[in-house]
């Protein structure tokens, strides 16, 4: 995996390295320098980010649950950690046609969806003050440098990352006077926190056989924005959930959930989660998004606001059974870029703190034994499983698989006995086998949807969203986006499948373009790309590859 | 000899800036910050010079608050040899910045005062002028092209007719164009070695300058929208339309 080197390349090494600043990798980062000061040792600890800050790539609902943090920081809220808005009320409601919906009453919604305790909390800001303390810890972060290829000796151990070179043109080749080789960063261990399904995670799962060999890893496209809102209908700290319409209340096609949270300063955040397991190459996450905001429940809230940001980002969901070893010799992966998201809550943000802090004290305690690294850390999954995070993966490992099966609304009742009745261990266990870039069926047999026009107010067009992310990348540099074979999208996929990428990338990177001569031609704008990840997990072909474009490059999220 | 670069922390270029609801501002908190490109162009400017033998130290200067510890660390990857911070939270306006620029320039003895033509966030463009101002001294502002020789700088500045070139005495001041060199990427060995660099902290009170406000913002609103366009296909139909208007 490693590149040969046609360059002469800087090298600086440290003891533990840490790829992407999100809450996984930067919990690591703050746990290891805790543990060295307590145990008065020195552990060097570096943090790379892709995003041209920290934050910047961050994507979340989010309704933060508090256990991790309390356990990092007990004193966060002197620290000032950026959790303001208290959950007050959880409403639940099932949506069942354009118009109507059901609210579920406080005692039906299933436990993992209560959220007394929990706060509404923008996950950007929340990484941006977690990369806070831990530079005061004395942890070295570097925004804007995306690590691009892992490095690995003859003996077949990782020994860290080499670092995306800067000012290389669309060619391939280094652009006058500015190419600047990426770096090798070398390490004794090396953790992975890419989020979902981090382009080196992928690689390490394959290189390292890594995959769960009881189920297949499952995978949601989440799309989001931010709005003000009128203060008159503002009611900071509402968490309100959906399931059910523009997706299926009852089928199991085509699965998810919505939901709109209130922040503070009369802003919400609303957002869809399509399950990348649908089965209709004519839908399109996007479109569903924006016709789902004209719901009266969600509309009566939005009207009258203004569109402050817009975003999306895959989210792993295969639990418990579709987790991958963690380890491998070197290092191991944490947070989303394992998979430890707990779908029945839609929270990933506490696991992936937590994974973080449990590799952190693996790593800490084979350094302050004096490990020169490259060995197997199996000391990580060891407190994986004597931890918090396995017993409440292990409750919710049928949720996935249920919904996939059964539908949100039968699929939820059977979470409903299972959460409430058996407390998560119920005598049952489902699996979906199924990957979800198998699900599409061919164009042929598949209904076209037209989607209502966007009135510029509730709904928008995909360019003026995309637009709102405030997406940029350097023009001149490789597209991002490989295609093992550059024939597949208008030979196989746009006959069988009405090549999906037009309509699953919420970012209108993939266009089909017909020219005069009736020639058809696929185009990819990777200007546009918003780091999502659905392109590589949902192409049917399983053709497209995302790798890290040059570092700063991606979207600027605010407070997402 | 010895230049002064001013550099300043604002919104990123990339960011879709927001008006906040009740017109008092731009939404800054929670968005991306950045050097200002037009200052970016300063430090690259100057560390050329001193690749070039032209220069000998390079001291980057910034005002605000804590965070703009992070402009000034991209500064030293630059090439800055030491920086120094202004520490001051509050909104600062192109006076005051120019009162302390110009304190500075003078205990440093710098010889070049280097600033971005204008900061991309309050497209003041005057700070530069006020400093040369404040020390009368020489300004050449605008520069596409800089060459330093001896006591003079020849400086060639855009102007709307074309090209000026202006030789001018040195201390002098020089505000940079867009178009005067491309930025060279911060390389993480010299963001890393920029870490170890020393920055030296002062206030107003330190460099005898008091904070005043000699402007008050009204009101700040977004931009009209722009209604969409309609097609024309012949020249007839264009100056039908135009005549439909009232336009001709
Ligand atoms: C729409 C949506 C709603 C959600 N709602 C909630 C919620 O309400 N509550 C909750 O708890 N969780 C929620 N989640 C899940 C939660 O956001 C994730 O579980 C969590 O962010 C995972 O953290 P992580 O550290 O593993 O990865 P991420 O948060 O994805 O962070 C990964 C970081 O690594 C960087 N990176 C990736 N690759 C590289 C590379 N090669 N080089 C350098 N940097 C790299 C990325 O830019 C990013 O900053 C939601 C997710 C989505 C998408
Ligand atoms: S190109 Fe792929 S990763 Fe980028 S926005 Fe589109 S689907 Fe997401």
């Amino acid at each position: 995996m490693s590149v040969e080197t046609p360059v002469e390349r800087d090298v600086m090494e440290y003891d533990v390295l840490i790829v992407g600043a999100g809450p996984s990798g930067l919990a690591a980062a703050c746990k290891l320098k805790q543990i060295a000061a307590e145990k008065g040792a020195e552990i060097s600890v570096c943090v790379v980010e892709k995003g041209s800050e920290v934050g910047a790539h961050i994507l979340s609902g989010a309704v933060f649950e508090p256990r991790a943090l309390n356990e990092l920081f007990p004193n966060w809220k002197e620290l000032g950690a950026p959790l303001n808005a208290p959950v007050v009320r959880d409403e639940l409601h099932l949506f069942y046609s354009p118009q109507k919906s059901f609210k579920f009453l406080n005692f039906m919604i299933p436990s993992p969806m209560h959220n007394e305790g929990n706060y509404v909390i923008s996950l950007g800001n929340l990484c941006r003050w977690l990369a806070q303390q831990a530079e005061s810890l004395g942890v070295e972060i570097y925004p804007g440098f995306a690590a691009q290829e892992v490095l690995i000796d003859e003996q077949n151990v990782v020994r860290g990352v080499q670092i995306g070179d800067l000012g290389v043109g669309h060619d391939g080749k280094p652009k006058d006077g500015v190419y600047a080789p990426g770096m090798e960063l070398r390490a004794k261990y090396t953790l992975f926190s890419e989020g979902c399904r981090g382009h080196l995670g992928k690689r390490l799962i394959q290189q390292y056989q890594l995959e769960s060999k009881d189920a297949p890893q499952h995978y949601g496209i989440g799309l989001k924005e931010l709005w003000e809102i009128d203060p008159a209908k503002h009611e900071k700290g509402l968490v309100v959930h959906g399931a059910g319409w523009p997706l299926q209340a009852f089928g199991t096609e085509a699965t998810g959930g919505s939901f709109l949270y209130h922040l503070e300063n009369n802003q919400v955040v609303v957002g869809l989660i399509v399950d990348l397991s649908y089965s209709n190459p004519f839908l399109s996450p996007f479109d569903e998004f924006q016709r789902f905001k004209h719901h009266p429940v969600i509309a009566k809230y939005l009207e009258g606001g203004k569109r402050l940001s817009y975003g999306a980002r895959a989210l792993v969901k295969g639990g418990l059974d579709a987790l991958p070893k963690l380890v491998f010799p070197g290092g191991a992966l944490i947070g989303d870029d394992a998979g430890m998201l707990n779908y029945s809550k839609i929270k990933g943000s506490h696991t992936a703190m937590k994974s973080g802090m449990l590799a952190a004290e693996a790593v800490a305690e084979r350094l302050l034994a004096g490990s020169e690294g490259g060995d197997v850390l199996n000391g990580y999954p060891e407190k994986f499983k004597a931890s918090w995070l396995y017993d409440e993966l292990y409750r919710s490992r049928n949720f996935g698989a249920v919904l996939h099966k059964f539908g949100a609304l039968i699929g939820g009742t059977i979470n409903w006995i299972e959460q409430n009745i058996f407390g998560g261990k119920a005598p049952w266990h489902f699996r979906d086998l199924k990957k979800d870039h198998e699900t599409l069926k061919p164009a042929a047999q598949s209904q076209k949807i037209v989607y209502p026009k966007p009135d510029g107010k509730l709904s928008f067009d995909k360019l003026s969203s995309v637009f709102l992310s405030s997406t940029n990348h350097e023009e001149d540099q490789p597209v991002h986006l490989r295609l093992k074979d550059p024939s597949i999208p208008i030979g196989r996929n746009l006959p069988l499948y009405d090549e999906p990428a037009q309509r699953y990338c919420p970012a209108g990177v993939y266009e089909v373009v017909t020219a005069a001569t009736g020639d058809k031609r696929f185009q990819i704008n990777a200007q546009n790309c918003v780091h999502c990840k659905t392109c590589d997990i949902k192409d049917p072909s399983q053709n497209i590859t995302w790798v890290a474009p040059e570092g700063n490059g991606g979207p600027n999220y605010p407070n997402m | 000899m010895k230049a002064l670069v001013s550099v300043k922390r604002v919104v990123d270029y990339n960011v879709r800036v927001q008006v906040k609801s009740d017109g008092s501002g731009v939404i800054t908190e929670g968005v991306k910050h950045s050097m200002n490109p037009f200052d970016e162009i300063a430090m690259e400017e100057a560390v050329r010079l001193k690749e070039k033998g032209k220069l000998t130290e390079i001291v980057a200067i910034t005002i605000g608050g804590a965070k703009n510890e992070e402009t000034l660390r991209s500064a030293l990857a630059f090439g800055a040899d030491r920086a120094i911070h202004i520490k001051e939270e509050g909104d600062v306006q192109p006076l005051t910045a120019a009162r302390a620029f110009a304190a500075a320039l003078k205990k440093e003895g710098a010889q070049v005062f280097f600033a971005g033509k204008q900061a991309i966030d309050d497209d003041a463009n005057q700070t530069g002028q006020m400093v040369a101002a404040l020390l009368d001294i020489a300004q050449a502002t605008f520069a596409s092209k800089v060459e330093l020789d001896g006591g003079k700088a020849v400086v060639t500045r855009e102007v709307d007719a074309g090209l000026e070139t202006l030789e001018v005495d040195l201390p002098a001041v020089i505000t940079t164009d867009l178009r005067l060199n491309e930025p060279r990427y911060l390389k993480l060995p010299d963001i890393m070695k920029a870490k170890k660099k020393p920055i030296e902290t002062v206030t107003f009170a330190d460099l005898g300058v008091e904070k005043g406000a000699a402007l008050t913002i009204s009101k700040t609103s977004a931009p009209p929208k722009r209604s969409k366009g309609i097609m024309v296909k012949t020249v007839d139909e264009l100056v039908s339309a135009l005549k439909s208007k009232g336009l001709v």
